[in-house]
């Protein structure tokens, strides 16, 4: 596994409108398109499987089967709300519950909106840039916050095996949390009036 | 609907990474039917999981492409699904776990007209029920062993530290011990998630407690 710079990922992610590949996948079927999503999206499913503990062979399997439900589902997805990595590791999330049986998660109740058929341009963009800016914002953070937040989503300690890990007590990783997440938010609020 | 008490970040990120026992996480997505506010975040936590998931890569072996093709000749079109929507009272996960509406509810009485239904929830880390609180009752006076989540449904209830209506979230733990107390006016129907057993203080309701099962 290897980790990107950050200018490595920020020009790749602009690089690319993967909202316009998945479109070419739900209304033409197109495999070109889905193989350049496979190319960029399958390895870091794989990644973030192994990281949360599944062994590689699983999560070969399971980076397939996410990848293959991108494909099935690819009317589902809401270029508006989510960018193409923010709905592709909701997918992730959902099959590592089933590999790696962890804990069922309810879903909340469906939005009153769905899908646009044609989606507006520059909220397709804005959501794309939420998530480029929030890779960003990560990549900057002092390392020890950065690693804590990525465990919590890899789910491969809690809260109070963190603690024990790293010698604090478990109101020093809490508060750890909330600032890494408040300068997040700062950066992002940073960004935003840039534009 | 003004809704006060919210989701704090910290059960947002750990909802949003799948992290908390099945019983918190009905709670979280109830409250998220109900509350704009916080689906808005949670929406940015799970932009926050793409963020990291971009963030490192793993070979795939070789092959995989065609593999996955080969899966992907062998599904058939997903079903196209319905608007999953609460009703009135119970939003739409809620509806799921009681398989119905309200009505479908099997109260168990719990005394003074308090009752609880417990609901089928997997795992066995957590456990979640309904509570019924006539206008004007009080829970029995309780601590807890460990983290309650209550979202309340319809009416209101208040304990010492302050005032809940439809909407919103109490978040308590070991430290708390209080005595919730519907408001005048209508039942208060709550959807509750504790974290080992509640322990009752009175002595009648702890001698109850195994029967009932809080
Ligand atoms: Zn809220
Ligand atoms: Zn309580």
């Amino acid at each position: 596994m290897r980790r990107k710079g950050n200018l490595r990922l920020a020009a790749d992610v602009e690089q690319t409108d993967w909202s316009a590949l998945v479109f070419r996948v739900r209304d033409d079927q197109d495999k070109a398109a889905f193989a350049a999503l496979f190319r960029h999206f399958a390895p870091r499913v794989k990644a973030f499987l192994m990281k949360s503990g599944a062994s590689e062979a699983l999560a070969e399997e399971c980076a397939q089967d996410v990848m293959a439900t991108l494909w099935q589902k690819a009317r589902l997805f809401d270029a508006e709300r989510a960018s193409v990595a923010t709905w592709v590791f909701t997918i992730a999330r959902n099959r590592r519950i089933d590999a790696l049986r962890k804990s069922r998660r309810p879903e909340p109740e469906d939005l009153p909106w769905g899908p646009e058929p044609e989606p507006d341009q520059a909220e397709v963009y804005e959501a794309q840039q939420e998530t480029e800016r929030l890779g960003v914002a990560l990549a900057q953070l002092p390392l020890k916050q950065r690693v804590l937040i990525e465990r919590a989503y890899f789910g491969d300690l809690s809260h109070s095996e963190i603690a024990a890990e790293t010698g604090l007590p478990l109101g020093t990783i809490k508060s750890r949390i909330r600032l890494a997440l408040d300068r997040l938010r700062q950066q992002m609020d940073v960004k935003a009036t840039e534009k | 609907m003004t809704i006060k008490h919210h989701l704090s970040d910290e059960l947002l990120m750990a909802y949003a990474a799948a992290e908390l026992p099945e019983a918190f996480n009905l709670v979280i997505a109830a409250h998220l039917s109900m509350c704009d506010e916080c689906r808005a975040r949670s929406m940015a936590f799970d932009a926050l999981g793409g963020a990291v998931i971009e963030d490192s890569t793993c070979e795939m072996s070789a092959g995989s492409l065609e593999a996955c093709m080969a899966r992907i000749n062998g599904l058939s079109q997903a079903p196209a699904t319905g608007m999953r929507r609460g009703d009135r009272v119970l939003p739409a996960p809620v509806l799921d776990y009681v398989g119905g509406g309200l009505e479908a509810v099997k109260w168990r009485a719990l005394g003074m007209g308090v009752r609880q239904s417990i609901l089928r929830i997997g795992d066995k880390g957590a456990s979640a029920r309904l509570l019924y609180i006539p206008a004007g009752a009080a829970m029995p006076d309780h601590g807890h062993r460990g983290l309650e989540l209550t979202l309340v449904l319809q009416g209101a209830f208040r304990d010492e530290a302050d005032r809940f209506g439809r909407g919103d979230i109490e978040v308590a733990d070991a430290s708390v011990e209080h005595t919730p107390v519907a408001e005048a006016g209508e039942a208060c129907i709550c959807l509750a998630a504790t974290q080992g057993s509640l322990k009752f203080n009175a002595l009648l309701p702890r001698l109850a407690q195994p029967f009932f099962r809080i």
